[in-house]
């Protein structure tokens, strides 16, 4: 346990970021791959992130969210016009033989859906913070951001949720 | 069917339609299977704490449940879970689905306790298939658990293996639908005739 969070800050340190496997080797046959984290984005504690530009903000979810989902095979969301509020579902993803629940981190209206995700839902795996994004939204309440984690509490966030199981 | 099945894909359709099977469509994933007056149902539905230490992600529910069967399994038939299925040596007798929302979770297996040789012939074999299956058909790939252990025994069995997590009382199926909200909505519904005809012609 000692030597998976010496470890883990010594990857978030190097800014080391990991692709989907489940296994890498490394020197030490760690058997977890640690979960990327970006600065720049905000994050809730049900592993969205959020990256507000401007009128719009970018949801998805975080890569240790796709790395504990597994697999997505199939993905539902809203249609453009629908509203989301903070902290209520919006969606699911359909893993290994479970849906999960997504929960948007911001109350707004949605403007755009990722069309790509129902022909290729993986890239939710293979690129969670880029081509895997969700929705994007006007946000109704921009000072909601404001109750979301950094990138560093985030992280601390994963690395604390992981060891206590 | 689990929420994102395609009938198309994993039903012989006209054979549905001919015989008129109901197709449900439920809100966990997962796959498809026969529910005949034998499956045996068993589900948790558990707040996020009620097991401690738990990740409320599938494979760590997956985990948990198979631990606890497999008290009610011990000493019978080689039971482990195999890849996302129960089974006894290869063959699957019990098939998982889950839904994960923010503060819950529902965990249920259906448990094959007998199959009419007939009916598995409506299903096809489905595309994501575990590679434990190794592309055998059907009839070689399952078993029966009624071949294993008395039904009786298999729901004392689990009864106290679940004693062994929660404190439990029995309930009347009555008492809960008495209980339930007006409002409230099941998602679980069934896919009408023009679904699956329309489901048949976009196959062709």
């Amino acid at each position: 346990m000692a030597l998976r969070m010496w470890a883990s800050s010594t990857a978030n340190a190097l800014k080391i970021s990991c692709s989907s496997k489940p296994n890498v080797s490394l020197a030490f046959s760690l058997s977890r791959c640690f979960s990327t984290v970006l600065d720049g984005l905000k994050y809730a504690n049900s592993h969205e992130w959020v990256k507000h530009e401007g009128p719009v903000a970018t949801i998805g979810i975080t890569d240790h969210a796709q790395d504990h989902l597994g697999e997505v095979v199939f993905v539902e969301l809203p249609e453009p016009g629908g509203s989301v509020s903070q902290g209520k579902g919006f969606g699911a993803v359909e893993s290994v033989k479970a849906t999960s629940d997504i929960n948007s981190p911001i109350s707004g209206e949605v403007v755009e859906v990722n069309s790509k995700l129902s022909e290729t839902p993986g890239l939710i795996n293979s690129s969670p913070y880029a081509d895997g994004w969700m929705i994007k939204v006007k946000p109704s309440s921009p000072s909601e951001l404001e109750s979301l984690m950094g990138s560093k509490e985030y992280t601390k966030f994963c690395e604390e949720e992981d060891a206590s199981h | 069917m689990g929420v994102s099945g395609k009938p198309a894909e994993l039903l012989e359709i006209e054979s549905v339609l001919d015989d008129q099977v109901p197709v449900i469509r439920r809100f966990t994933g997962g796959g498809t299977v026969i529910v005949d007056h034998g499956t045996v149902f068993v589900t948790f539905i558990c707040n996020k704490e009620a097991v401690p230490n738990l990740q409320p992600y599938p494979r760590p529910i997956m985990s948990w449940s198979s631990s606890l069967y497999s008290k009610v399994f011990q000493g019978i038939g080689d039971f482990h879970l195999r890849e996302n299925d129960y089974v006894f040596g290869n063959h699957k007798f019990g098939g998982n689905a889950q839904s994960i929302t923010k503060n819950r979770w529902i965990h249920h297996t259906s448990f094959l306790w007998d199959f009419n040789v007939q009916n598995m012939s409506y299903l096809k074999h489905p595309k994501r298939a575990p590679a434990y299956r190794s592309a055998r058909s059907h009839l070689d790939f399952i078993c029966r658990m009624k071949d294993y252990m008395p039904r009786s025994t298999f729901m004392d069995k689990t009864v106290e293996a679940t004693e062994t997590q929660f404190s439990l009382r029995p309930i009347q199926l009555e008492a809960i639908r008495t209980c339930t909200e007006a409002e409230f909505c099941p998602s679980s519904r069934f896919l009408t005739n023009e679904e699956l005809e329309a489901a048949a012609v976009a196959l062709q």
